[in-house]
């Protein structure tokens, strides 16, 4: 108790109250590295800022966005290079999760499991999620993958040295390295029809409208209103990416 | 000051100015002017050119087909979803022709069932049991389905 008493003179009480002070300055300055808090916040951008979003209610798996995609993007058309693609999950009543992606759903779904053995089934259309805190952006060791001002994350394809490791990164599988070009290639989000005023070629050629692109800025736009009144969840939230790719009525089971 | 010591001091003064040199040489133009890449690269990526033109560039022409389509069942479905792209039939319209899907395979892709198909959001068809067969076309007018 003596000691206590002796520890609380006014020396100590302001070498203490020093210390606190100073550490609160500090760490309040030094916030803006903190890698949690960078994960956690919106971007405070002005402009047009795109987001995606998916409404699986809607989705008939009919693979014409991926059909679409390939074809305006000069994707190679061997089945295992995608920058857009249609999973079908089948939840069976014994509990297994069947995924399937049969040429990535361009020629059409047929169902492979039994109805009676049917649980739930939905499909999930992928894509890139244009991540404004994206993994792919800050691994690159050369600055050729970027998030343009807009918020649609780019390869520069003539400074790309082909390394791989944006491919690693990408937590959602979304790039493949071009067996012409030997670089990484990736959806734009059609940053070429955006620029035009044109919305996506997937977006476009989606015969039930279950996707849709915009800004996210603008509290008016269909895409705003698209989230603030349907309940949607975004892929892997737990890895802090910050995914612009909303999806309407997401099962928990979507890896 | 040692002579060691300077010449410790010039050749890191050289190190340094060679390395500014060869950041100033392999930096490539435009490098750094929106963040850390290439600036021109978004002009580069937003020169790409457009493929699916829409339907609205198809009725200049196509009038009669693309209104009965519009009034229909797939008024929401592009005329180029079915088609393919019409980018070089729109420039030499004479010389490119576009595709004019009439397998079963093509609308089982759509109306084919399956229970992952929102039952009332599309028209769902067994296709092993349906008219065998027979082209779907035969009695379905696509664009007036």
């Amino acid at each position: 108790m003596t000691n206590k008493k002796e520890n609380l003179s006014r020396r100590n009480f302001i070498k203490y109250a020093g210390i606190t002070a100073g550490t609160v300055l500090v760490s309040s300055a030094i916030s803006p590295f903190n890698a949690v808090l960078f994960a956690a916040n919106k971007p405070k951008g002005k402009g047009v800022w795109y987001g995606i979003a998916i409404d699986i209610e809607k989705c008939i798996g009919c693979g014409s966005c991926a059909k679409t995609c390939k074809i305006e993007n000069d994707v190679p058309q061997e089945p295992f290079f995608f920058r857009s693609w249609v999973e079908q999950y089948t939840i069976k009543k014994d509990g297994t999760i069947k995924v399937e992606s049969p040429n990535g759903g361009i020629d059409g779904f047929t169902q492979s499991v039994p109805a009676n053995e049917v649980q739930k089934t939905f499909f999930v259309p992928k894509m890139c999620n244009h991540c404004s805190k994206s993994p792919c952006v800050q691994v690159c060791p050369v600055g050729a993958t970027f998030e343009s001002p807009e918020g649609v994350v780019l390869v520069d394809e003539n400074y790309c040295i082909g390394c791989r490791y944006c491919v690693q990164a990408c937590p959602y599988g979304c790039r493949y390295v071009h067996p012409v070009k030997n670089v990484v290639d990736k959806c734009t989000l059609c940053f070429h029809r955006l620029k035009k005023g044109l919305n996506p070629a997937c977006m476009d050629n989606c015969p039930t409208k279950a996707r849709i692109s915009g800004d996210l800025n603008d509290p008016e736009s269909a895409i705003a209103l698209f989230i603030s009144t349907k309940n949607v969840y975004v892929l892997k939230p737990h890895l802090n990416t910050g995914s612009k790719l909303y999806y309407n009525a997401l099962n928990q089971e979507v890896r | 000051m040692p002579s060691q010591i300077k010449r410790l001091l010039v050749l890191g003064v050289i190190i340094v100015s060679l390395f500014l040199l060869l950041k100033f040489l392999m930096t490539p133009v435009s490098f750094g002017q929106f963040g850390h890449y290439r600036g021109l690269a978004l002009d580069e990526i937003a020169a790409h050119p457009v493929k699916y033109i829409g339907s609205k560039t198809c009725i200049k022409c196509h009038d009669t087909i693309v209104t009965m389509k519009n009034e229909g069942y797939h008024s929401d479905i592009e005329c180029e979803n079915c088609h393919g792209p019409a980018y070089k039939h729109n420039k030499t319209p004479k010389k490119v022709k576009l595709f004019k899907p009439d397998s079963r395979e093509f609308c089982a892709k759509c109306h084919s069932v399956n229970l992952a198909r929102p039952e009332k959001a599309i028209t769902q068809q067994k296709i092993n049991k349906h008219h065998p067969g027979k082209k779907c076309i035969t009695c379905h007018n696509p664009h007036e389905p």
